[in-house]
């Protein structure tokens, strides 16, 4: 679709140069790490070697007696104040410092406060604490088998392990239709427990001004609103009121989905702050973020198809144990503790489909969060992707002929899922023809059976995947009470530039140059003169933040709907400035003109001006809007995937030779960032697919805590990814958009491993875990008797 | 814990301060110099986002000691640009599309303004290469490959 603005008015379909870069190439970004405060004090914290233990004491005196250690803040110290537990966005609790036991290996034990950030750690190696170990509980299905021992005994009448039990769908058509069913397949899947691990690790600086009674913390969160009303809401006891809290969230080094919790660390800063008087910054290490902060995934799922022989499928039924740690401290909307998860039946047209979720404590770091994807939308397109696969295996199919077989028809949006959505938009056989067409596909099967003869493992892995982002609609999608609806503030200057100002955050997304490009789209004042601005409470207008793909989807719709009430305005002042009726208006980027008389031409600088030296008598002056935009639905982006691997007989090594990647997310704003976020996307999904777990040995000793085990790709293993796009607006959205940025992590995971076990399918192969290590796969070659 | 007074001279500037015998690189740049450009992501020199030039070879400076660069030269992200003009990789960078969130880009800049020094037309194989010990979070690394590329032509 060619573009509707000039290149310079730069509007939707430009590939307009960032407006962030000139800034973080000169190294001149503003981190929270690079904020430094007059009398600062640093926080640095102690602990936990135990996963489970009672600690017997805490003794501080030789870390008091360290040059520049100030104080030990510890659970007691907190306790004092009613501070020492705080709520989790699930509504669930969790410590922020224990007074008596500690539930999992490196949770925060105490928080030095020091003049510098090396004494501070001087002061944590220096601290004393005794601890008894307690029984501990790793695996999520022991700690759900009757006499486990019961890990939250704080919780008065907690008899047992389990955190909730979620299902959907109608179970006894779904088991009506197992039963009729001509072939049945079964798939236990674990997703495990991986991190977002973003470059920029987590921390804040927070600083409370005793004179006023405001605090202000610069802190790396997605969601600064919310974080100010949580604050408000746990804190207001001690006197921190909402009016005199200001939370900054600045530049941020990545999110994906980690920075939308509250940790500990924050919490211990703000409240030294507020005891001291004096700024406080806590900067985690990467070895604390990687095995302290929020984790994703951990979904032990047990998935079934239904199909008759000639492949349809008709039924699915998914039972999962979700592995929490020991809070529920996801980051889901609140009516929905397993998330989306129930996007499950994918891009298919199921009849009938039940899904249940356990969520379950165990002594792990609290969790559940996203990993660069909505609500628990990566572990449903594994799931229903992987299965396919085993569907096709089943039948002796092709993966593609079966998916083309079941798509839900481009003719039959908006489509009703049997789990309760209302897919806005899609064509899915499209997507899945054009990447087939790009990567050669049936070229590529006939050079794999000549490759089988010769014995070389060569395998092609599809994923036809959908996502569902962009939450609200507010009447089902709250955090913590407060509505997912989202907020654009625009005000034009008079002299025809414009200042916006958005309730979401961007952590590399881009959006001072997308969010511009929605403006320019809408009222023609070019890209270069809108000023973007997010993440400071005290301007910017409430907002849920930027996570699950939501910011195009919620805080973009809102800057296209106060756009078009200045427009109207606009058409008001030039009405009058050209003495003309408004029906006698017509409207082009930037400039209103008279029907049959397009000489008489009022532009919107011209009308900027207007309306503050020359507006209608009667109207009020000025050119602003606001708007706080409830989506009437979400946007289901979509896409094809498909992946070409060679295996290594000798080292089991996974060589991705071709990846496509054909993705649909409606129209697009910036097609230059649409298509780096895919690339980022992609890696993000090939990270969990080929390299990323964290584990935990029977001690919940943490396994992979450290990036040099936590194997984050590099340009190394990473191919060249080859991405190209088909275009299903969404009907609902003001400019057609959906999100996009996690399109990828979600749909190349399955591709990816699909392919792995594509190419072994001939010895036998049905199913493999992520990640697919060499060592995993030289495992199965050596079992099969064809490792080299 | 013994101080030592050194002399670094950081983007052709010399700095002198007196300083502890453990402090790291990185941050005698980042808190006693106040330059903010060059970041911190790993503390186990596996990200690279703290990549320097230390008498022109990149170094992860969360590994160097401040005192092991006295009397040394020492190039930052901010020593890129010279009077006002940006250096090919920083254009590179913008023009590519080789940067999102930017914290991995001083460190990456910093590595591929290296390479281009020791080698004028680098393969993309030798890129990859040698841009594996920074790591991104954000690009998947397609851009950063043709930034350096188009620095590489530009220069």
């Amino acid at each position: 679709m060619a573009p509707k603005t000039s290149a310079e008015i730069g509007g939707m379909g430009h590939s307009v140069k960032r407006k962030e870069d000139p800034r973080f190439v000169r190294g001149q970004g503003n981190y929270v790490d690079d904020i430094k405060l007059p009398g600062m004090l640093y926080l640095d914290i102690v602990r936990s070697p135990y996963a489970h233990a009672k600690i017997t004491a805490i003794r501080t005196e030789a870390a008091l007696k360290i040059p520049g250690v100030l104080a030990v803040i510890t659970g007691d110290t907190l306790k004092q104040f009613n501070l020492h537990w705080m709520p989790t966005l699930m509504s669930d609790t969790q410590m922020v410092l224990p007074t008596d036991t500690v539930m999992y290996q490196a949770q925060e034990v105490a928080g030095v406060i020091a003049t510098s950030r090396y004494a501070a750690a001087d002061g944590v190696e220096a601290v004393e604490v005794d601890y008894d170990p307690l029984p501990v509980v790793v695996d999520p299905f022991k700690a759900l088998e009757p006499g486990a021992p019961v890990l939250r005994t704080d919780k008065k009448d907690k008899k047992d392990n389990r955190i909730f039990h979620w299902e959907v769908g109608d179970r006894a058509a779904t088991d009506r239709a197992f039963a009729e069913a001509e072939v049945k397949v079964l798939q236990d899947i674990y997703i495990p427990r991986i991190h977002v691990a973003s470059i920029e690790t987590c921390g804040c600086v927070a600083d409370f001004d005793r004179v006023r009674g405001k605090l202000t913390v610069y802190m790396t969160t997605q969601a600064p609103h919310a974080i100010r009303t949580v604050l408000a809401l746990v804190a207001g006891h001690v006197g921190l009121s909402e009016e005199k809290i200001r939370v900054v969230s600045p530049d941020i080094g990545g999110g994906f989905g980690g920075k939308v919790p509250v940790y500990p660390g924050y919490v211990i800063a703000i409240a030294a702050s507020v005891v001291i008087g004096k700024p406080v910054k806590w900067i985690e290490d990467r070895m604390e973020n990687l095995q302290a902060d929020s984790f994703a995934r951990d979904y032990h799922i047990r998935a079934e198809l239904a199909a008759k022989k000639d492949g349809t499928m008709t039924a699915m039924r998914i039972k999962t144990v979700a592995d929490h740690g020991y809070a529920d401290a996801a980051a889901n909307p609140s009516k929905f503790p397993a998330g989306l998860f129930s996007i499950c039946t994918g891009s298919y047209g199921f009849k009938n489909a039940f899904a249940e979720v356990d969520g379950v404590y165990t002594n792990k770091p609290p969790g559940g969060i996203a990993y660069r994807c909505s609500f628990r939308v990566t572990e449903a397109a594994h799931t229903i992707e992987r299965m396919a696969d085993v569907l096709a295996q089943e039948l002796k199919m092709d993966p593609a002929a079966l998916r083309m077989k079941n798509f839900i028809p481009a003719d039959q949006f908006p489509y009703h899922s049997a789990l309760g959505w209302e897919y806005d938009s899609g064509n899915y056989a499209g997507a899945l023809k054009k990447a087939m067409d790009i990567v050669g596909y049936d070229a590529l099967r006939k050079e794999q059976a000549a490759k089988r003869a010769k014995g070389e493992l060569m395998g092609i892995g599809i994923s036809s995947f959908v996502e569902i982002v962009g939450a609200g609609p507010s009447k089902h999608f709250d955090i913590l009470g407060i509505k997912m609806f989202d907020s654009a503030e625009i005000r034009v200057h008079p002299t025809g530039k414009a200042t916006a100002r958005f309730g979401t955050k961007s952590q590399g997304q881009g959006h001072e140059t997308t969010y511009a490009q929605i403006v320019a789209e809408e009222l023609g004042i070019p890209a270069a003169h809108v000023e973007v601005e997010e993440g400071d409470t005290d301007t910017a207008p409430y907002g849920l933040g930027t996570y699950a793909s939501r910011s195009t989807p919620t805080a973009g719709a809102a800057g296209a709907m106060a756009a078009r009430k200045i427009r109207d305005k606009a058409k008001k002042i030039a009405a009058h400035l050209l003495e003309v009726s408004e029906e006698d208006l017509e409207w082009e980027p930037g400039k209103f003109s008279v029907k049959g008389a397009p000489q008489k031409v009022k532009t919107i600088q011209e009308i900027a001006f207007a309306a503050y030296t020359n507006h209608p008598q009667g109207m009020e002056a000025g050119l602003e809007a606001v708007s706080y935009y409830d989506p009437p639905n979400l946007t289901f982006p979509f896409g094809s995937y498909i992946c070409v691997v060679d295996i290594d007989r000798g080292t089991g090594e996974v060589k991705i030779r071709r990846f496509v990647a054909v993705d649909d997310c409606g129209n697009i704003i910036n097609p230059m960032i649409v298509e780096g976020q895919i690339h980022g996307g992609l890696t993000m999904g090939m990270a969990p697919a080929l390299l990323e777990e964290i584990s935990y040995d029977e001690n919940g000793n943490v396994q992979g805590g450290s990036f040099m085990d936590y194997l984050v790709p590099t340009a190394m293993e990473t191919p060249k990814w080859e991405t190209d796009k088909t275009t299903t607006p969404s009907p609902h959205h003001p400019l057609g958009a959906k999100g996009v940025g996690e399109s990828a992590t979600v749909g190349a995971p399955p591709a990816i491993a699909n392919a792995v076990v594509d190419a072994l399918a001939h010895l036998g192969v049905k199913h493999i875990d992520i990640p697919i290590t060499p060592e995993k796969v030289w495992r199965i070659l050596k079992e099969k008797g064809v490792a080299e | 814990m013994s101080m030592h007074t050194i002399s670094v001279t950081i983007n052709g500037t010399a700095h002198s301060a007196e300083i502890e015998s453990r402090l790291l690189l990185v941050h005698f740049i980042r808190e006693v110099v106040g330059l903010t450009g060059t970041h911190i992501g790993c503390d186990t020199t596996h990200c690279g986002a703290c990549t320097v030039l230390l008498d022109g070879e990149p170094v992860k400076s969360c590994t160097v000691l401040a005192v092991q660069a006295d009397g040394r030269q020492v190039t930052t992200v901010e020593g890129l640009e010279k009077d006002g003009k940006l250096d090919p990789i920083q254009e590179g960078f913008i023009q590519e599309h080789g940067l999102q969130c930017g914290f991995c880009t001083p460190g990456m800049m910093m590595t591929g303004y290296a390479l281009l020094k020791r080698t004028k037309r680098p393969t993309e194989a030798e890129i990859r290469h040698a841009i594996s010990g920074n790591l991104c979070r954000c690009t998947g690394y397609v851009n950063i490959v043709k930034a350096v590329q188009y620095a590489a032509a530009k220069q």
